[in-house]
């Protein structure tokens, strides 16, 4: 097993995750027969590989510092599950 | 006893500052201060389904412009990655930043402390985006039981700038920090205008034993953005680590937080992980490949650089202090060299812009660019006084009067009738008037007391309203009495 | 034939002679979505109303004697992954249930200049995340070929419709085969084009480098007309590659006389259905009877393609849905004491299993005391499975495999191994690492089911795809043949 039930769950916490103990158990399981399988690169000699981030040889992709028309306010917040006074309104933070 | 007895200060700090473009790093939202909350927003900075980043060509020309300022290698390859970490200020909960290849490597910047000359490393500077604001429905984020978000800083473009664990003391972060913003000001990469919270500070700080090689366990404090918090902040910082280990205690490595108003660092409580920010380059944007003659372009638009023009004042025969006080305010400094091109005497006019000048603005809580004197003006007024058309005093008055209407001064004299009386009859009547009504200090003055010709000037002055030749009085009753 | 049976370029050609108005068109097909998706299941959204208003203005310009484009008044579908200004925008997922897009994707929008009618916004697996649009939230799409059946996906309900002729044509995105898997499944043409050659402005995103949206037709000829007008360089996605775009019919040519096809031995290998391998074995010779050269050929790193994909389109994944929230738009969970509860609880209940499942590898992968060992040495690998279509593209023109290893699976067949779901994925992901084009082809049947032909291509050379593609097609009926709805 490569991942512990803690692994998993530090995992959920960093992706802001709830799970149900029924699903800590089942991804722990499913994510080590992945991870397993995923084990088949170790077989492959990479050194001196560079890796590929882009398969695209582009780059300096850039645009002008002019302004272009912002959301009303309304529009900004249409989809917004709580909203007030033209602001996003969240739970407490600490 | 002091803790500097036992233990030396190690320093290093963290620069976030806003670079001076029209529009987001992302975006073309606006990057305006103080707009309505979330109008400067758009479906990109919202970070809404779908939308993709496109990197503003301006925020690369001025974090290259930044870097050679601060004698920075420029990465000839570069690029962004996302750092991952959930914040409500932060719409798609990574903040597009720069990790292992950023855009500025290692460079220096010199300060001046009254222990001499130093350079103070910078490690990195790199490109990254801002994050919203949080408005606390308490009066602090502990005691706020919901918060209100405004995007409208999301996405304006930041220069992160690390520095070298390289300071030993108060007074030496705070000459790197005055020697940074003012690099910044003159290079026009950032307005630093830190009232605004456009230049935010993370002061990385350890205590050693005196004579020890190795660093100790450091702290970082975040979000300090004035000089004179961090100067409090590492007051109290020193006084908190010294009195941790002075206990035998461990300093903890950990993030802390200013409380401005108590005075004092408080450790963030953090809920959860050791932070993993999970960096990997970002697939949106593609990398940037910066060529030699992009760099060379933009260092052949450098302006004059803060060190460089304190010497240039030290080498005019300024005084280190009149020098530093033009050099800190590159306005005051800009309006002093453009005055300089039309009236040459370098000390003469320092004393007047530093002087009067400076206090008139203060006075009137304006900023030089709030002023209706031009530089052109002002180095006319000197001219009058210097070729005796006016005594220095009634310049004073000139100066006030050209502060209000923006008038030239030759035109103030000339309205007012201000221009010195130099005519030797016209002063010979009244010399002779003050030398009769005065017998009593014509024989103190007789008797060796050359403090009374003071007197008899001032008298001769004053009937003239200030406007006799003060040197030409001066002779005129030595001759009378002798 | 019916009416909705036909392709752009007839209905076209009805329209311009006035035989059928866009409204009637559009109507036709209101109709035959209502009788036939009871059974099929392919539409999220229905929108009527939009698509008779976008119908009655082409009739305005017909009525004005306008010359229409090709694409005008012609009734099509949208992923739902897709942003449509002012249309609910869900990816098929309870997160983005009630979520209104206020701007259109590049696409869309696209497609709105050139006088498409949208008929609504299609099924697909949550978050594009699956092989079978099992995984969406709302329903799954059935095969209109055999009900029992997966379509594919994660575009399975543009397979779908377009195959049950619910809709003329579609637009899918693929980022490991998500296109061309449910197409092949479905009996329709799917491409998916070079990386960056269409914009990703308005796609919602699964995993970056690896997404790309395409067309998914009835023939050959009607994939080259939609890539006419959704392809070329877009300002607002910097992955967009600034080419001149061709004008891809010209490419719509019966020849491939001396055309090289390579045959990579390892995308035929164990998992081969029989059924599949017959049709292939089939498709060879035809080829070869037109006169192209073909070979077998190796990719020798192919097995590690899949590996490596499920580890960085989970990386990737996990941080393009990290803005799932509860903040600024999407699902909120009630009862969230404070933010990090109200987050946790949110993301527990807005996502099915299938996008939390790749939002832990992901989230693991990308942690620090793994970066080096799974998602480096996945792009690593990703350079060498570049390396091997690049030598291969020496010597061959395309390469030609299977679209999948078997045709449509039952429902619930694979859905509770993961692995053995993404197993299924070996034919198309490669594809995707390399960021070269691909397009489907139906080209035979194994019992009832359609078999896809797949080929692969160079980058930026669409053309050629369309060329064998065309070819084939003009010399064979498979895309002709329909599935028995019990309807007309």
């Amino acid at each position: 097993m490569k991942i512990s039930r803690p692994d998993v769950e530090h995992v959920a916490m960093l992706a802001r995750l709830e799970l149900t103990e029924p699903e800590i158990e089942m991804f722990t399981e499913q994510l080590n027969s992945i991870l397993e399988y995923a084990a088949l690169l170790e077989q492959l000699n990479t050194d001196g590989v560079s890796p590929t981030a882009h398969v695209l040889p582009l780059h300096n992709v850039l645009r002008e510092d002019v302004t272009q028309p912002s959301l009303e306010q309304e529009r900004a917040l249409m989809n917004a599950p709580d909203a007030e006074n033209g602001f996003f309104r969240v739970p407490r933070i600490v | 006893m002091a803790w500097e007895d036992r233990y030396e200060m190690v320093c290093g700090v963290e620069t976030h500052v806003e670079l001076a473009t029209k529009t987001k790093i992302f975006c073309g939202c606006s990057t305006e201060f103080g707009g309505e909350q979330n109008t400067h927003v758009c479906p990109v900075c919202l970070g809404m389904p779908g939308v993709l980043p496109v990197l503003n060509r301006e925020v690369v020309h001025l974090a290259i412009k930044a870097g050679l300022a601060l004698n920075c290698e420029i990465a000839a390859f570069s690029k962004f990655d996302r750092k991952n970490y959930y914040y409500p200020d932060l719409p798609k909960n990574y903040q597009t930043s720069q990790y292992d290849l950023p855009i500025c490597g290692k460079g220096w910047v010199t300060i001046e402390t009254e222990g001499g000359t130093k350079e103070i490393g910078i490690t990195r500077a790199h490109m990254e985006e801002d994050a919203g604001k949080l408005v606390h429905s308490g009066e602090t984020i502990m005691s706020s039981d919901e918060s209100y978000v405004d995007y409208n800083r999301t996405g304006v473009p930041l220069l992160e700038i690390v520095s070298e664990p390289d300071m030993r003391s108060i007074p030496e972060v705070l000459a790197y920090l005055e020697q940074l913003v003012q690099i910044l000001q003159y290079t026009e990469v950032s307005d630093c205008r830190l009232e605004q919270g456009s230049v935010r500070f993370d002061v990385n700080l350890s205590l050693r034993r005196q004579g020890a090689a190795g660093f100790g366990i450091r702290t970082e404090t975040k979000n300090l953005n004035s000089f004179s918090s961090v100067r409090r902040c590492l007051e109290y910082e020193t006084e908190r680590q010294a009195q941790v280990l002075d206990d035998g205690g461990q300093v903890r490595q950990e993030t802390r937080t200013w409380d401005e108003g108590k005075g004092i660092t408080l450790a963030l409580r953090t809920k959860e992980e050791a932070h993993d920010y999970r960096y990997f380059p970002e697939p949106d944007l593609v990398p940037l490949v910066i060529e030699r003659a992009w760099v060379d372009k933009i260092r052949s638009t450098l302006p004059e650089l803060p060190a460089q023009r304190l010497s240039r004042y030290r080498e005019l025969g300024l005084s280190d202090y009149d020098a530093g006080v033009l050099v800190a305010a590159k306005p005051l400094a800009d309006f002093f060299d453009r005055a300089l091109a039309h009236f040459p005497q370098a000390k003469v006019l320092v004393n007047w812009v530093t002087g009067d000048f400076l206090r008139l603005l203060n006075a009137n809580q304006h900023s030089i660019a709030d002023s209706r004197i031009s530089p052109e003006q002002f180095a006319e007024l000197m001219g009058l006084i210097d070729q005796g058309v006016i005594s220095g005093k009634i310049g004073k008055n000139v100066l006030e009067e050209m502060y209000l209407t923006g008038k030239d001064p030759s035109l103030i004299v000339k309205e007012k009738n201000l221009a010195q009386i130099s005519d030797e009859g016209t002063l010979l009547g009244i010399v002779e008037e003050v030398l009769a009504a005065n017998p009593r200090s014509v024989e103190d003055f007789r008797a060796g007391k050359e403090k009374a010709i003071g007197f008899l000037v001032g008298q001769v002055m004053k009937a003239t309203k200030g406007q006799g030749n003060p040197g030409l009085v001066n002779r005129l009753l030595r001759e009378k009495m002798t | 034939m019916d009416i909705t049976a036909k392709t752009a370029v007839e209905l076209h050609d009805l329209l311009v002679n006035k035989e059928v108005s866009a409204v009637e068109l559009t109507r036709a097909f209101m109709e035959r979505i209502r009788v036939v998706e009871e059974k099929v299941s392919a539409y999220v959204f229905v929108s009527e109303d939009l698509a008779l208003k976008q119908a009655a203005r082409v009739d305005e310009r017909i009525a004005g004697g306008e010359n229409l484009g090709p694409l005008e008044g012609i009734p099509m579908g949208l992923k739902d992954n897709l942003c449509t200004e002012g249309i609910k925008t869900t990816c098929a997922s309870k997160m983005l249930q009630n979520f209104v897009p206020p701007f259109d994707a590049t696409v869309t929008e696209r497609l709105k200049k050139a006088g498409a009618v949208c008929l609504g916004k299609l099924n697909m697996d949550e978050f594009a995340m699956g092989s079978s649009t099992e995984n969406s939230h709302l329903q799954p799409t059935r095969n209109p070929w055999d009900l029992d059946r997966v379509p594919g996906g994660s575009s399975g309900g543009p397979a779908a419709a377009v195959a049950a002729d619910e809709t003329v044509y579609s637009l899918g995105s693929d980022t490991g085969g998500s296109i061309r898997q449910p197409a092949a499944f479905c009996g329709v043409v799917g491409l998916k084009p070079t990386y960056g050659a269409v914009s990703r402005y308005g796609l919602i995103a699964y995993a970056s480098s690896l997404d790309q949206i395409g067309p998914i037709s009835k023939d050959v000829r009607d994939n080259a007309l939609i890539m006419n007008c959704i392809a070329g360089y877009d300002a607002k996605d910097s992955t967009s590659v600034n080419y001149t775009r061709p004008d891809y019919t010209q490419f719509l040519v019966d020849d491939i006389k001396g055309l090289r096809v390579g045959i990579p031995r390892e995308y035929l290998g164990e998992g081969t259905d029989p059924g599949v391998e017959e049709v292939i074995r089939k498709a060879v010779g035809i080829l070869r009877d037109l006169g192209a050269q073909v070979d077998e050929c190796s990719l020798p790193h192919t097995k590690y393609a899949i590996p490596a994909y499920y580890l960085i389109a989970p990386a990737e994944c996990s941080s393009n849905l990290a803005r799932y929230d509860g903040v600024g738009f999407g699902y909120r969970a009630e009862g969230g004491e404070d933010i990090v509860d109200m987050v946790s609880k949110t993301r527990a209940e807005g996502f099915g299993p299938e996008v939390k499942r790749r939002i832990m590898l992901g989230t693991y992968a990308l942690t620090s005391g793994y970066y080096d060992a799974y998602y480096l040495k996945a792009q690593k690998v990703r350079t060498l499975i570049k390396g091997d279509f690049d030598r291969a593209f020496g010597e061959y023109d395309v390469l030609l495999s299977p679209a999948a290893p078997t045709p449509a699976f039952k429902f619930g067949e694979k859905s509770s191994d993961p692995l053995a779901m993404y197993l299924s994925d070996v034919c198309t992901v490669p594809v995707n690492l390399a960021g070269i084009p691909a397009i489907t082809i139906p080209a035979g049947f194994a019992g009832v089911l359609p078999v896809g032909l797949h080929f692969m291509g160079k980058a930026f050379d669409e053309g050629t795809l369309y060329r064998v593609a065309y070819t084939f097609e003009q010399n064979t009926e498979f895309h002709k043949a329909k599935p028995d709805l019990g309807w007309r």
